[in-house]
Parts: C-alpha cells; structure tokens; sequence
C-alpha cells in the first residue's frame, strides 16, 4: 500500500462546509475550549484535584474527527479526555460532576479526569497508560467486524467505526505497532482509524528527540495501511481527512493512521511548570489557534455573522457556568459506593448487599451457575443484540440487553 | 496367602517411590494398593504378627517380588476402576471450549498457536476446524496487543477468551489485564464490564527454567476486580472454565501443564453441556479430622498424597481444593480448620505474599481460638526456579514437606532437613 501525503488546499471561492455545519463545529470547539479553561480554574480553587491534563490549541482534532461519528461509533482516548467526552456527547454537567469527584458524573465519581467512560455515547474511555487505549479501541473495531461477520447484526456493508486518539510518544510505544500490524492483518482488516494527536512534546520530551523517524504518518504503509499527515490546527483540513477515514473504515477496507500536526497551550498537566518549551514555538502555534481560525474561516466566506457567533459564544459560557454550579451543588458519593462495582454480577458470585463475598453464604448453590435476570440493567455495550443464548441453555448466564 | 502379602508389602512401599515420581495422580498404584488392602482387613489382621517398618524395603526387592508372583505385562491397576467415565484435563478442557463456543456464537478464541498449530498444548484441538478461523484466531505474538484487542471486544459483550501460552508471558499482558480487564467496571461505575478470560498453564513444568516456571496465583489475586480459578482435576477444569466464560466479569484461569495429560474420574453430571461449577466455592477433596491441608492445582494431588501416607501414620487429613483462590472460599477452609484445629497451606509459588500467606491470615482472623498448632504455610524455595532437575525438585514442594509439615502441625515433628 503506497504512502499518500495528502494536502489540502482550500479553494479560496467555495466554504468546504455549509453553515449549519461550521457553526456546530464552531461551537463544538468553542465548548471544548471554554470547558478546559474552567477546568483549570476549577484546579487552582481546590475543586478537582489529582492529575488534570487539559487539551486547549487540540480542539480541531476532536472536534474533526467526533463530529463526523454517530452515535453508534466509539471513541477512545487518553488521560487528556475532558474535549473527547464533550465532542462525543457526554453532557458536559456529566463530565465537570466527574472531575468534581461527585456522585452524578458519568462515572459517579469512580473514574475522575483520566478515566472518562460513557457506555451510552460509546466513550470507552479514558486510559492512562500510554497505549493501553490502542488495543482497547482495536478490540472495539474487531467487535464490530465480529458482530457483522460472524453474528450477522448490524447494517451491511456499514461497520460501526472506532476511533482511538493517542499522542506522539505513544507511537514510540510497543502496543501503537502491535495493533497497527494487527488491524491491518489479511483476515481483520479493522474498521478503526488512529489518529494521532503530534502536540511534539510529551511532558517534556519532544518528539525529535524521542524518535528516530519523526513522520509518524510513515509508519501507516510500514504495516499496509494509508498513512496521512495533516495540518491538525486546521479543523477543516482535519475533517476532510477524516471524512475519508471513517469513510474506509466503514466500508470494512480497513485502517488508516493520521497524524495531526498540533500543539497544546498548556502544560501537560496542570502540574507541569511548561518550562522547557521556548515562547516562540508557543507564540507561533498560538497565532494558529484553531477557534480564532475558523471564525476567520467562516467571516471570510460570510456563512455566518460575527453576531451570531457571539452568540453562540455567549451560549457556551452559560452551559460552563451551569455546569460549575450543577457540579458544585451535587452531592459526594455515598460511602457505600466504595464497594459496588467491583464486580458485573452481585447476585452471582460477586459481592452481596452486606458487603462480603456471595460465595460466602452457607446456602450458595452448587453445581450450576445462576440465572441473572433480575440482575441490574445492562452495564456493557450492546452492539451485538442477537437473542441472549438462554434458549439453548436454561441455566446460562443471561445476556442483558437494553 | 502369598499374594496378599505381596499386596501388603507392596503399601509401604509406595512411600520410599514417591521421591523419584511426583507427577503420580491420586490414583496411582498406591491407592490402588491401599484400597485393596482395604477389602481384606479381617485377612490382613490374621496374617499380621507385626506392622511392617516403614522404610525398610528395598523397592526393587518389592518390584522382584512383585514380577515372581505376577506375570510380565500384567500390570495391577493404575486407576482404581470405578463406573464413571475418566477423561484428561486436555480433554476437559477441549470439551468445555468447545460446548460453550457452540452455544454461545459471540464467545471465541484468541492467542498464539490456537488455531492451525491446534493449540501449543494441544487444549483448543479442533476447534478451528468446526469453528473456522474468525472465531479460533490464531495472533501474532503481541499478548499486549491481544489482551487489550480482547478488552475492547469484551467492552462490546463479546467473551474473548485470551489464550496465553504460559502465564509467564501474561507479564506482557499485564497492564491489560489490570487496568483494563479488572479494574473498567469500576471506573466507569458498572457501566462497563468486561467478560473475558485469560487461560493458559501457570506454574512450574518440568526443566523449563526461571522464566517460565513462575506460579501467577498470588500476583492476580491480589487485584479485586478479577476472579482467579485454580482448577485442578478434569470435574474442575470442566466446570471451572465454563463458569468462567459465562461470567461477565474478567476471569483469570491458571491451569497446569503437567496436569494436562492427567486423567480423572468424571461423573455423567459433569460430562452435561450445562455442568458448571460456582466460582468461590472451595471443594474438601479428602475429609478428615486431624489437620487442614489447603492446596490448588497440582499441589491438591501432592496433598492427596501426603494425606495417604498421612494416613498410615494415624493422621486423618482434611485436603481441600481451593479451586478459587480469589474470591477464596474463606467460609469453607475456617469451617474445616474449626474441625481439626490445624492448618497447612501449599502452594507452589514464591512464599513471600503467596497465597499460603492469605490463607493463613484468613485463618488467625476468625479462627484464631480453634488453632492447636501454629498455622503453616508450604510454598515453593524463594529463588527463581533453576534448571538442573535436582535443584528443581528442591524448588518445588514435594510429598515428603507436605507431610513433615502436617506432623509438626500434629506435634508429631522429625527434625527438619537443613533450610537452603
């Protein structure tokens, strides 16, 4: 598979999006950015705490990519996940409760900023570990091709898409190289595109002094897949290369890896001093800001008013102020929260009301496993909603749907 | 006459062999022997005068003896025959495999060699033939990259089942297994489960050296978040990795490479499609009175040993069968240590924060007031395994510890053998 290098120029007479579709990606990015800045505002006054790392300078790449989803498709990302959540759909009360530690977030407190999870938008995630979310989101993308292939669900010829998100020393990482040769396999041939996010600096080792070869885009066809690069500061240009991504993807031909050029204007977390990178290259990426740019983009090819965008800028500062106060006047979890959730299946051989083990009971049964149709609802995502096999066994598990 | 006292002279016997075969299963010759013995008691009174010495046979006089009075090529039973079927833990877990991939279309197979090389270990023989190779994927060597892509699909209610071939090279895999597989349910507050199992043979083989000798046990039970299975007979191996696939939760199932080729006594229950075993549930392989003996996987057979020269010394052992050592079925081992008043733990990994040790503590906590003897824990040396097989040996628990322990726990002790 050769290497493509696409470029993207845009015409200077025609707008490549309409204007609905500027504006939700206007606003998308707007929302992200102001979320972020909250976020550390938030941070300096003792309301989140532990490690947060923010994603400001990034939005296009999110916003790029995430708008193009549906709901169906799934998105997985790193410890730099706030905009990841907000772009996919997480409601961002949901996710500043989450950084709050409170009991309303997406994942009641359990998971914090780094672990970001939403079964219902298909957010699988929030890893911390460098790579750990790329063979995550290829075993999503391998579900997806399983439960078309094999179990015969889903539409066909249009495979539920994965996108995993991952920065540029990840792609030093042992895991980048095992899924990217493994997504490409003859017999897989994933419906994933990995997008990596090349801010050039991983807390403070850039990224040409951490890699022999810096153009990661090239190690796409080293394992039989499109590699592209693309300026990642520009969330058209960004979009553009995406809507042929996930377009691939969904057709079943398989992965690609983008790399998108992009900076964060801030540190790695908001622990890191930010002192090793020179002002120059800050002040010159900051003259790329991608929000200032496509407001300029969409001035320039008059698809909306400055007005309107003000307004539109005003909505969001309303949603983040709603959001600080939700997250605030919400309450901590429960001390009992501390032990639920260990296990899928408390009634089963998990954990019980009393806090101990169920197999503890004297009465536990033996010999067969238990039926757990009175179980809660559903806690894993259900792409693949064939009948639960209880009609050909009585006595199995039963698979929760809904 | 002559035949039974053959036989007679033939139990005792038994003890000085074991020191050179400690792969016999529970059902070799000695418990044969022990069990014929048992049907002429009033005939071994009779010809008695004195009990023999331990010891103090030569085992190749007894084998001469033996071949005077049996014909060559005639072999006295291996396994004391009963009605019920016996099958290996290979076929075990064939069997399993293959029953739950064919009831449940989203469960399959993924690792190294499982499909075209019909498994390393020759456990998922066939399946790739009936199932076909979207379904027994055979995978690069990349456990990391194949234990998260298992994750990702579980994330979707698939049941991957992630064969590694040994779970030395599970420490590749680890991170996956950890921070993906255990711990999503909770972070993302029961949104997300994870229904997946980790299989493949765990512990010490025969001569493999250090890298690949490791006992994985005490490291994956540990972290709540994750079953551990320690299945050890062909019953257990069946209705332990069924219980495990159809659970929605991350299993980690340590099987054993020399139990593979072991054959079992295996009820028409267990041999159902539907057999299954609870998971936590501990099984008393042995009653008795005088002492507890814990152990998992191999180390339940060296135990069942143990307890049958145990039990020509006047000890009753009490052997249970962990099965599961997380959750661990605390219930069941205090309710035995409650009986008999003494405990021995065995294991064969590493003895600093082993499995022995929690059980130990499990013990002191809530029945601290039943001990008559210090608890005892038996693991293997706290050296990384070597390769020279008499090094080995001495690497790994033997009968021979298992029953100098349960003496000393019955105030019974010979002086121990100098520590390495």
């Amino acid at each position: 598979m050769r290497l493509k290098i696409q470029s993207f120029s845009i015409s200077n007479s025609q707008a490549v999006v309409s204007r609905d579709e500027s504006l939700v990606l206007y606003e998308d990015m707007v929302l992200g950015r102001v979320f972020e800045d909250m976020c550390a505002q938030m941070y300096y006054r003792g309301k989140m705490f532990g490690f947060v790392h923010l994603y400001n300078g990034q939005e296009a790449v999110s916003t790029g990519f995430i708008k193009l989803l549906e709901a169906r498709d799934s998105v997985v990302s790193t410890y730099c996940d706030h905009v990841h959540a907000v772009s996919k759909g997480v409601p961002p009360r949901a996710v500043m409760a989450e950084l709050f530690g409170k009991a309303t977030g997406c994942c009641r407190g359990q998971g914090g900023s780094m672990h970001m999870f939403s079964a219902q938008h298909n957010l699988l995630g929030g890893f911390t570990f460098i790579g750990e979310g790329i063979p995550v989101a290829t075993g999503a993308a391998f579900s997806s091709k399983y439960c078309h292939e094999v179990l015969k669900e889903s539409t066909p010829n249009r495979l539920d898409v994965t996108v995993a998100f991952f920065g540029d020393g990840t792609c030093n990482n042992g895991q980048f190289f095992e899924c990217l040769n493994m997504a490409q396999l003859e017999l897989w041939k994933l419906p994933i595109v990995f997008v990596v996010e090349n801010n050039l600096w991983a807390i403070g080792m850039p990224h040409l002094r951490a890699t022999s070869d810096p153009e990661i885009w090239k190690k796409g066809p080293a394992f039989g897949m499109p590699g592209v690069h693309v300026d990642g500061m520009d969330v058209l240009k960004v979009r553009e290369v995406a809507i042929e991504a996930i377009a691939r993807a969904r057709r079943g031909e398989g992965p690609t890896l983008v790399e998108c050029e992009t900076y964060r204007f801030r540190g790695h977390s908001l622990a890191d001093p930010d002192e090793l990178r020179k002002p120059d290259e800050k002040a010159s990426y900051a003259a790329r800001d991608p929000i200032t740019a496509l407001r300029k983009y969409i001035l320039d090819k008059e698809l909306a008013s400055a007005a309107e965008l003000k307004i539109i800028e005003k909505k969001v500062d309303a949603v983040i102020e709603d959001t600080v106060e939700f997250a605030d006047s919400s309450p901590l979890p429960p001390w009992s929260q501390l032990l639920e959730n260990i296990f899928a299946d408390p009634k089963g051989f998990g954990i019980g009301p009393d806090g101990k083990y169920r197999c503890e009971d004297p009465k536990f049964i033996e010999g067969t496993s238990l039926s757990l149709e009175s179980c809660l609802p559903a806690n894993h995502l259900h792409r693949c909603l064939i009948p639960s096999e209880s009609s050909i066994r009585p006595n199995s598990i039963k698979v929760r749907h809904g | 006459m002559i035949h039974q006292n053959i036989l007679l002279l033939l139990l005792p016997s038994h003890h000085i062999a074991f020191g050179a075969q400690a792969k016999v299963s529970p059902f070799s010759p000695c418990q044969a022997n022990h069990r014929l013995v048992a049907f002429f008691p009033h005939r071994l009174r009779s010809s008695l005068s004195r009990p023999i010495a331990l010891a103090s046979f030569d085992s190749e006089i007894l084998q001469e003896g033996l071949n005077r009075v049996l014909p060559a090529g005639s072999v006295l039973p291996k396994k004391y025959s009963t009605s019920a079927k016996e099958i290996t833990v290979r076929e075990a877990l064939n069997s399993a495999l293959d029953e739950e991939m064919s009831a449940d279309p989203k469960v399959f197979l993924m690792g190294e060699e499982v499909g075209e090389y019909q498994g390393a270990y020759k456990i998922s023989k066939g399946l790739l033939e009936k199932y076909g190779p979207e379904r027994v994927l055979d995978t690069p060597i990349t456990e990391a990259g194949f234990a998260g892509i298992g994750v990702g699909a579980a994330y979707y209610g698939l049941r991957p089942i992630v064969e590694f071939m040994t779970f030395n090279f599970s420490m590749q895999a680890i991170d996956h297994i950890i921070n993906s597989a255990a711990k999503s349910n909770y972070m993302s507050a029961g949104q997300i489960s994870v229904p997946i199992v980790f299989r493949g043979p765990n512990g010490a083989a025969a001569g493999v050296g250090a890298q690949h000798s490791q006992c994985f046990g005490a490291w994956y039970a540990h972290v709540p978040g994750l079953k551990v299975l320690t299945p050890y007979s062909s019953e257990d191996a069946r209705g332990l990795l069924k219980a495990a696939i159809r659970d929605p939760d991350p299993v980690v199932f340590l099987e054993n490479e020399l139990l593979y080729g072991e054959s079992f006594p295996v009820s028409a229950e267990a041999l159902d499609s539907s057999f299954c075993l609870p998971i936590g549930k501990a099984k008393i392989e042995r009653e008795g009175k005088d002492v507890t003996i814990t152990a998992f996987s191999k180390m339940v057979g060296y135990a069942l040993q143990a307890a049958d020269v145990l039990s020509t010394e006047g000890i009753s052992a009490e052997v249970i069968n962990l099965r599961s050592i997380r959750p661990l079925d605390r219930a069941t081992i205090n309710a035995s240590v409650r009986k008999t008043n003494r405990l021995i733990t065995v294991e064969e990994g590493f003895p600093q924060h082993g499995v022995g040790a929690e059980i130990c503590m499990s013990v002191v906590e809530e029945s601290f007031e039943y001990l008559d003897a210090p608890v005892e824990r038996i693991a293997g040396a706290d050296v990384p395994m070597p390769y020279a097989a008499n090094l080995e040996r001495m690497a790994v628990p033997q009968v021979d510890d298992i029953v100098r322990a349960a003496k000393r726990a019955c105030y019974r002790a010979v002086p121990l053998a100098a520590a390495a």
